[in-house]
């Protein structure tokens, strides 16, 4: 089949390549360019490991073609992770996470909602990560890693 | 669970490049725009088309406005993009509360409200907000541009009344001239992301009429005509409620299957009818619930 030339930002570096029509931005970061952070789980768009952010907001990698991303910015776990947010250490102080298979989605879904509404109640914290599912901490230590990151972020912003 | 079919990228930057790749291809074409349903699909097997076109380079398409009294959903508009819409919030809360209790906020960033009715599933949440709003289908095709009623648009588990060769370029929704009070009820398996096992929507309209839509208990989603009837200028009462409830039967057609069975999707159907009711009025008169999911 033709091969798609995209060009496309991905953690703030362009980047120029050609994609089958078939491959999945997934693939494509994982097997193409050595970007792992983004998971294959259950490769259905359910399960919100292989989250990124696709121009500003979070999109399931598994269920975006390659060749869409042609113009778009990409940033994943990776493009964040260089300077730890009070988030990311947070979650880690709270042990939030047992095997880590969803913290890259999990912290880019709660990233996203705290860009938008830094003092979301435990109910809006619950529906920002519905997409993400753990199966080891029974989601507990992570909502109290977000509300303290919350918290932290809200102390920060009261210093003088 | 890599994609296996092969297929031609297309990415037309207008609805006529768009219709003509489409009429080319004839029934192997696939539309995409959030792609959220049609890559499930591919890699399922269970769609194999050999022309995918791209249709979010066509600009019209994603539009959201106001026009001649009626809100336009362009094709390519997320259910993102509608719940930060302050017409849908204001003016429309059964749908913003409908694209509320789609999948989760990932898919919904991608998630486009005519994929949704294009993918046409029984349990899709926008219908019954948009055939309690009597919303029209706009599709393009080669030789016409048709405008669809959505209660004419479901015909069955995936399908629809589009024909080969034609797209949905978008909805066009009329914006209520009275007030309304809404309330969308949805049943899953669990609280969190899940598919309808139940889905009711009630739109009550100043001066007692009340518009009531199932979606998930049926071949496709409908208005409850007899009840809409039974409940026509009155306020409601418990007695109401009761012979409304009575109706449900009547109104649904409802299967068993993994996520739940025809008895019990009957029995949850009676008693979401009464809250959404309940809750649809409270809210016409400035109380009710904050989010309709709280009913159950």
């Amino acid at each position: 089949m033709k091969r798609v030339p995209i060009r496309f930002k991905l953690n703030g570096v362009e980047r120029e390549l050609e994609v089958q029509p078939a491959d999945t931005l997934l693939e494509m970061l994982r097997d193409g360019l050595g970007i792992k952070s983004p998971k294959t789980g259950c490769d259905h768009g359910d399960c919100g490991t292989c989250t990124v952010f696709l121009d500003g907001r979070t999109a399931r990698s598994c269920l975006v073609l390659a060749a869409e991303v042609d113009g778009c910015e990409i940033v994943t776990l990776e493009g964040i992770a260089r300077n730890p947010s009070p988030l990311m250490r947070e979650l880690a102080r709270h042990n939030s996470f047992q095997c880590g298979f969803c913290a890259p989605g999990v912290v880019l879904s709660a990233t996203e909602l705290l860009r938008s509404n830094p003092h979301p109640t435990r109910l809006e914290i619950q529906h920002a990560i519905a997409g993400n599912l753990c199966r080891c901490t029974g989601y507990t230590p992570i909502l109290e890693g977000i509300e303290a990151a919350i918290e932290a972020a809200a102390a920060e912003r009261s210093l003088p | 669970m890599p994609i296996t079919c092969e297929f031609e990228y297309h990415k037309p930057k207008s609805l006529p490049q768009a219709i003509e790749i489409l009429s080319g291809a004839g029934k192997n074409a696939a539309v995409l725009a959030g792609g959220t349903d049609l890559l499930v699909w591919m890699k399922e097997g269970l769609r194999a088309p050999t022309a995918v076109v791209d249709v979010k380079g066509i600009a019209e398409l994603h539009r959201l406005e106001v026009s001649d009294g009626s809100l336009l959903v362009g094709a390519c508009v997320t259910f993102t993009e509608l719940l930060e819409s302050p017409v849908v919030r204001e003016q429309l809360p059964l749908l913003w509360e409908c694209a509320h209790t789609v999948a989760s906020i990932g898919v919904r960033n991608r998630a486009t409200l005519a994929g949704n009715i294009c993918s046409a599933v029984p349990c899709l949440d926008s219908a019954p907000a948009l055939l309690a709003h009597e919303a029209s289908v706009l599709v393009e095709g080669p030789l016409a541009r048709r405008q669809i009623p959505v209660t004419r648009w479901f015909l069955g588990p995936k399908q629809t009344a589009i024909r080969p060769g034609e797209m949905v370029s978008g909805v066009r929704i009329p914006l209520p001239h009275r007030r309304t009070g809404a309330c969308y009820v949805k049943l899953g398996r669990y609280r969190g992301e899940d598919l309808a096992q139940v889905g009711v929507g009630v739109l009550a309209l100043e001066g007692c009429e009340y518009r009531i839509a199932f979606c998930a208990v049926a071949p496709a989603p409908a208005r409850a005509a007899r009840i809409e009837r039974l409940l026509h200028g009155s306020d409601l009462s418990d007695s109401l409620i009761r012979q409304a409830q009575d109706l449900v039967p009547l109104e649904i057609q409802p299967i068993s299957d993994i996520r739940a069975s025809r008895e019990y999707r009957t029995h949850m159907a009676r008693i979401m009818l009464e809250r959404g009711l309940r809750a649809a009025v409270a809210r016409l008169s400035g109380g009710g619930p904050a989010l309709g999911e709280s009913v159950l």
